[in-house]
């Protein structure tokens, strides 16, 4: 069947919209009606409601992984100019495969989607979560003290651990996480990928050491005190330099 | 003057074992940018090149480099080209004035301020194919504490910290022993101190910064260990022939070899080469 020609295009051009309008009805998504908003309005309507989806892991609802780079980018950004300290913590689900295996994939998915709804509930509006992948997660937490770290890692673990998943009448289910964590602190610029190793790495350890734990990377300590600089520059020693 | 090195230079075996001998990685850091890092890198680079050594400095700082600015270069083919393999690492391997190789990243190459796991797996392996070549090979890394100039670090079997006697640059200096003591837990750092007014204010200052890190990074390393000896490897006086060089792009041992700054320069190069 031929795609419908959109009138909304100029003489030269034309749009096909028609995949992109039956994509947006099919996951649900409402658009305002084009003959009352006229037709700039209601494409910017269509394109936003294109790149919200885009963005969204349709499973869970959180970002998806693409969003998340972005984000990650974007916070690397601001730690480097501004100087604020950002946590990453890479997350995933103790022995998601037994889930699947014992109680069937689409227990799986429930789970999956409790444990979002868990994560989503441990943030404040300034952060981000996404499901990473398979039964990964992932959360950019900026502006987070290094010394704020663990206490924000144990709460989401607890959080996780803590919900029951109905998978069915009377099936409660529970799963606990791993988190991995790692600074992007003052001073010290990173690229996306290598932040997302770091975490990584520490999510191994976390692995290994039993799951069900948070570990974070040690950040690394340039900041200079004043204590410290009184006894660098403070002496007579170095006055007489002077 | 000396010959310049030719580009290529065929690794050297062990005499005795037959093993492949690799040459001495040294990374000049400083914290505080300015305070004379590729200054430093180039005229020790001559200084130990005078000395029969075959040396090669690699142009780490990245995003910001200006090895070749300091020594007058325009080079055709950079660690860029390199990285993009568009060149051969034999082919960015240049002659410099003062008979030593350069490996110049070109300036303005913002996209390698970052380090990614692709630049730090190609610099491990340019590392390795250039260290049985040469018997010095010195990092010159950018300023501040980026992941690329910790990671250049981390390659270096030393690593020298450059500083001068303006408080910023001292504290910048000690925030990098810090780091380097932390993260990477060096037992010995190098220092050099430039821009001196008086003989023996390298010495103070090496005293100083020794102090304050007993005190205060001892505590922040495993139990049992200690913050790093920091070795004064030398002074560098205040000397208007250094600025003069700078102005000239020329090399401080070939404008004005004999100048107090030189001899402080040769004096390092002897103590790094012992």
């Amino acid at each position: 069947m031929r795609a419908r020609i959109d009138p909304i295009a100029s003489d030269h051009s034309t749009l096909k919209l028609a995949d992109a309008l039956q994509l947006l009805q099919r996951s649900g998504h409402l658009l305002p009606e084009r003959a009352q908003v006229g037709d700039a309005v209601w494409l910017q309507a269509l394109i936003d409601a294109l790149c919200e989806m885009s963005s969204r892991d349709p499973l869970t609802g959180l970002s998806n992984r693409r969003q998340f780079e972005l984000a990650l980018a974007s916070e690397i950004d601001r730690v480097a100019r501004a100087g604020e300290p950002a946590l990453v913590l890479m997350i995933d689900i103790d022995h998601f495969k037994k889930v699947n295996d014992t109680h069937g994939h689409s227990a799986g998915d429930l789970v999956l989607k409790a444990v979002g709804q868990a994560l989503q509930e441990c943030i404040r509006p300034m952060d981000t979560v996404a499901r990473f992948g398979g039964e990964e997660f992932a959360m950019i937490l900026p502006n987070c003290p290094p010394s704020f770290g663990q206490t924000v890692a144990e709460r989401v673990r607890l959080k996780v651990a803590e919900r029951k998943t109905d998978i069915g009448p009377g099936q409660p289910v529970s799963v606990t996480v791993s988190i991995g964590g790692a600074f992007a602190p003052q001073w010290v610029r990173s690229s996306a990928p290598l932040w997302v190793e770091r975490a990584d790495q520490q999510l191994y350890r976390a692995k290994a050491e039993g799951r069900n734990r948070a570990c974070l990377e040690q950040p690394i300590v340039s900041h200079v005190s004043a204590e410290e600089k009184g006894l660098l520059f403070g002496t007579s020693k170095f006055q007489d330099i002077e | 003057m000396s010959l310049p090195v030719p580009p290529t230079v065929p690794a050297v075996a062990d005499s005795a074992s037959g093993a492949v001998r690799r040459g001495r990685i040294l990374a000049v850091t400083s914290g505080k940018g300015g305070v004379g890092k590729t200054f430093l890198s180039a005229n020790l680079a001559a200084a130990l090149a005078r000395r029969g050594k075959r040396v090669l400095v690699l142009d780490a700082d990245l995003g910001l480099a200006n090895l070749d600015v300091v020594l007058n270069l325009f080079p055709k083919v950079t660690l860029h080209d390199v990285f993009t393999g568009k060149n051969t690492l034999e082919e960015a391997i240049l002659p410099a004035p003062g008979g030593f190789s350069v490996l110049l990243a070109g300036s303005g190459l913002v996209e390698y301020s970052r380090l990614t796991p692709e630049i730090r797996e190609q610099l491990v392996q340019i590392i390795d194919v250039v260290a049985p070549r040469f018997d010095h090979i010195i990092l010159d890394t950018g300023a501040g504490i980026s992941d690329v100039v910790l990671y250049a670090v981390s390659m270096a079997d030393e690593v020298l910290v450059i500083a001068t006697p303006e408080p910023t640059s001292m504290t910048d200096a000690y925030a990098v022993i810090k780091v380097l003591a932390t993260q990477q837990q060096r037992q010995q750092i190098r220092l050099v101190v430039n821009q001196v007014n008086r003989a023996g204010d390298g010495r103070v200052i090496r005293g100083q910064l020794q102090l304050v890190s007993d005190r205060f990074v001892t505590p922040l390393l495993p139990p049992g260990s200690a913050a790093p000896r920091l070795d004064l490897v030398g002074e560098i006086p205040l000397d208007p022939a250094v600025r003069e060089s700078v102005k000239r792009r020329q090399l401080l041992l070939e404008l004005m070899p004999g100048c107090a700054a030189a001899q402080g320069i040769e004096a390092i190069a002897a103590r790094l080469d012992e």
